[in-house]
């Protein structure tokens, strides 16, 4: 069932998948660099658990009373980690609508609702 | 510890994590887990978080090689994924439900049978017998052996689709991947061929871990300054891991991992039963 289209499929969602992840790791690394960089005192604890200290934490805005805190660079890295494999599954959607293969236009959609709504939601 | 040294030292046990996972075929969450809880004393949460950010990483990096071989079945793969995505959604909010005592015991249990299914003798034979359903979702496809290419088949779809509706529950509750439990579905259950399976299986474990991440966030599991070190060296580690892999045979190495795997699982069980997670 490798045909043509599947196959050109397959090459790009491993260019995206690749892609996504690089980026991802450099920007993670500028800002756990950063953050080891700026670093005072002892480790944070993380024995306990504190859970979310404010909603800050989720939608992480780059800079923090004019300066450039290195935990949101981390945030944002791990956003685009995240975004990564969603955007696969989007692009299998296009992919499959592409083909008029209707039962996994159907499928991949599915997929990709239920990630959009575990990142959006939750 | 100082904050330089802890990191570096989180860093150092992640590359050893990724390789020790990579060379087993089982990923590095299920190794990261019990040593960030176990050395570090560190909340189990925080660890299937930074885990969970490792596995996504991994998963898509790796997936990138296996795609080039044209082995693993987008198709199969997008199919069960919506068993996993679902599981995985239900298994990150039961974590918060369960009881971090609970947590440690499962995942220990999880351990000890991704330990036993690594060592599992593999003999397939080409599913050839039709499958109405597979063949209306398309669940076919070919793949290389000696005598050239031979057309493949999925059976027994609901049981395949169910288990992986379970194993994704187990990654969204314990951060992991759980490959273990992915290729018990299609191989075991899908009978479809080792080599698809398992390239399947780690293609689908990023767009699974992806499902409970965002719960993940919302909940503050992910510690930014643990998660960075985690991922970077989980993810250098693996790719170390997967370059030695084709270089070298690993017979015995094999045993010596699955001897760590085993410890790690009965510490885990330990600690969580005697209430030290």
């Amino acid at each position: 069932m490798a045909s043509e289209a599947d196959l050109k499929m397959d090459i790009n969602i491993s260019r995206m998948l690749r892609a996504g992840v690089s980026l991802a790791a450099v920007v993670v690394f500028i800002g756990g660099f950063l953050y080891v960089l700026q670093a005072r005192g002892v480790a944070p604890d993380y024995r306990h658990f504190h859970g979310i200290s404010s909603p800050a934490d989720r939608i992480p805005p780059l800079l923090v009373a004019h300066h450039l805190d290195s935990r949101n660079i981390i945030r944002v890295g791990i956003l685009l980690l995240i975004a990564t494999p969603i955007m696969r599954v989007a692009y299998c959607v296009y992919s499959f609508a592409l083909q008029k293969d209707k039962i996994y236009v159907v499928v991949s959609s599915i997929v990709l609702s239920v990630l959009l709504y575990s990142f959006f939601h939750a | 510890m100082g904050l330089i040294e802890f990191t570096f030292a989180v860093l150092l046990i992640s590359i050893l994590a990724g390789l020790l996972g990579a060379l087993t075929g089982l990923g590095g969450g299920v190794v990261i887990v019990p040593a960030l809880a176990l050395l570090f004393h560190i909340d189990i949460r925080y660890a299937i978080g930074a885990s969970l950010v490792s596995v996504i990483a991994t998963s898509s990096g790796a997936a990138v090689s296996y795609v080039r071989q044209g082995l693993s079945n987008v198709r199969v793969g997008m199919f069960l994924e919506v068993a996993t995505t679902l599981g995985a959604l239900v298994g990150a909010y039961l974590a918060a439900r369960v009881s971090t005592h609970a947590i440690g015991i499962i995942f220990g249990i999880v351990l000890l049978y991704s330990a036993w299914s690594s060592f599992r003798h593999q003999q397939n034979e080409m599913p050839h017998a039709r499958n109405l359903l597979a063949e209306k979702l398309k669940l076919t496809g070919d793949y290389p052996t000696e005598h050239g290419r031979e057309v493949y088949t999925a059976q027994n779809v609901p049981a395949g689709f169910g288990i992986m509706f379970i194993a994704g529950i187990l990654s969204g509750l314990l951060g992991i991947g759980s490959g273990a439990v992915k290729v018990l579905a299609m191989d075991h259950a899908m009978k479809l061929p080792f080599k698809v399976s398992t390239t399947t299986s780690n293609f689908m474990i990023g767009v699974t871990a992806a499902a409970s991440a965002g719960v993940y966030l919302g909940r503050g599991y992910i510690a930014p300054g643990l998660a960075a070190p985690v991922m970077l060296g989980v993810l250098g580690g693996s790719l170390l891991g997967a370059r030695l892999l084709a270089r070298i045979r690993v017979p015995i190495l094999r045993v010596v991992f699955a001897v760590v795997i085993v410890a790690l699982g009965v510490e885990m069980i330990y600690s969580g039963a005697t209430g030290r997670l």
